[in-house]
């Protein structure tokens, strides 16, 4: 690792301040940051913790009944404090990486770096969550931009993710055993207006929502109507882990797999 | 430069740390606190799982500063000071849960947290929990015997696979 200071923050307003020195940038949990450090992708001159911050961390359910989520919130916290409130978002923290990684690791993080094969970012997208930062709040259908990127500017951090709660939802996910992240992952969500379907880890553009799965769930909720549907291959990832192929055709299973679970 | 103030195993330590330090480094080279493996280094092992505030971490994945104030727990700190072994330690032993030991320092760790959340796990919530504790000498099989028997659960039952 090239060397760099480390600011520790305990509010947000500081945080902001020192995000603007000269090549600072934010460290949430640190477990992609670090390791992209030790390989010398990166190079900030200032790393700007964010785990010292008591505003950003906790889960709590407001008025309007969203599950709102501190954005340096641990995936082990979420995984055991939105049990009860959003059982299926808590599942999907629950399976992420391993038991050290979610001790560490935090939603903000991983939905600011927007990792192609993440879990968050399809649990955030299918249940249209709203992103809110330290300047303002982001529909999840605007944040997500493609492949590790996001609508968030330089120096903005990920302050809290407020989530309305489905009357249903599933998070189905294919392991890619060694890394952990998922091959392909699909996150159901049934609301009284419709149902929304997203997957991460197949495209090329970052999680998606796969809009003709939630036409045919939202028509008829059931296994049977997403069964002959196939998703576009075209722009799917394809590496030694699987074609573009497999994948669009795990992107069918898991959907079938997650609505089926949901009964 | 910066000085760093923690307590270990429970003892106050400090030591001055660039920003870029990692815990394990501080532990390792600072504190000349060598039981933490690394690995990997790309945080998959797992050899290298500390406590920080009472939860496994992976003490390669950590800055130091960003352990200032916290209390750490290491492998050094699960024996008592005469030596005896702990419960965990003294299970691996028994049920020959390591062969070349590189890896058991994050094992034991791990149990430690496991058993601490989860006092009667089931095999399968052991194997699940050493997802990011990898061994390429045991077939974890004795490791989980070791850490089902240190939850006080009969293992006779446990035939090797």
């Amino acid at each position: 690792m090239y060397n760099f200071d480390v600011e520790m923050p305990t509010t947000i307003a500081d945080a902001v301040a020192a995000l603007g020195r000269e090549e600072a940038q934010p460290l949430s949990g640190g477990q992609t940051l670090i390791p992209t450090l030790k390989a010398r992708l990166a190079a900030p001159s200032v790393l700007v913790s964010l785990h010292g911050i008591p505003e950003m961390k906790g889960v709590c359910k407001n008025d309007a009944g969203q599950v709102c989520i501190g954005g340096a919130t641990t995936h082990a916290t979420v995984a055991a404090d939105a049990a009860a409130d959003y059982p299926a978002l808590a599942s999907l923290a629950a399976r992420i990486g391993d038991p050290a990684v979610r001790n560490r690791g935090t939603i903000g993080g991983s939905i600011a770096n927007n990792d192609p094969s993440a879990c968050y970012p399809a649990g955030v997208l299918a249940s249209g969550a709203t992103i809110v930062t330290n300047s303002r709040e982001i529909a999840a259908d605007d944040y997500f931009q493609g492949m590790f990127d996001t609508a968030l500017e330089e120096g903005e951090i990920v302050t809290e993710v407020k989530f309305p709660v489905p009357e249903a939802a599933h998070y189905e996910k294919h392991l890619q055993p060694a890394s952990r992240f998922p091959l392909v992952a699909v996150f159901v969500a049934k609301f009284a207006d419709g149902v929304r379907v997203a997957v991460t880890g197949a495209s090329e553009n970052g999680v998606f929502r796969w809009t003709e799965a939630e036409e045919a769930l939202s028509a008829n909720f059931s296994a049977d109507a997403v069964a002959g549907l196939k998703a576009d291959g075209s722009e799917m990832i394809s590496d030694l882990h699987g074609s573009g192929t497999y994948r669009a055709h795990l992107v069918g299973v898991m959907t079938k797999r997650a609505v089926a679970a949901m009964g | 430069m910066t000085q760093v103030n923690m307590t270990v195993n429970g003892k106050a330590v400090s030591g001055e740390v660039e920003g870029r330090t990692l815990l394990v480094q501080f532990l390792r080279e600072n504190l000349g606190m060598t039981g933490t493996h690394v690995g990997c280094d790309t945080s998959q092992c797992g050899a290298c799982v500390v406590h920080v505030n009472g939860e496994a971490v992976k003490s390669c994945t950590m800055l130091a500063a960003e352990a200032g104030g916290a209390d750490v727990a290491t492998i050094e700190g699960q024996a008592a000071p005469d030596g005896t072994l702990n419960t965990i330690q003294q299970a691996f032993q028994d049920h020959h849960g390591l062969q070349c030991g590189f890896c058991t320092p994050g094992m034991v760790m791990s149990a430690a947290a496991l058993l601490k959340d989860n006092p009667k796990p089931s095999v399968e919530d052991v194997r699940h929990y050493l997802d990011g504790n990898i061994c390429r000498c045991t077939g974890y099989h004795n490791i989980v015997k070791a850490i089902m028997a240190a939850s006080g659960q009969d293992v006779s039952a446990i035939a090797a696979e």
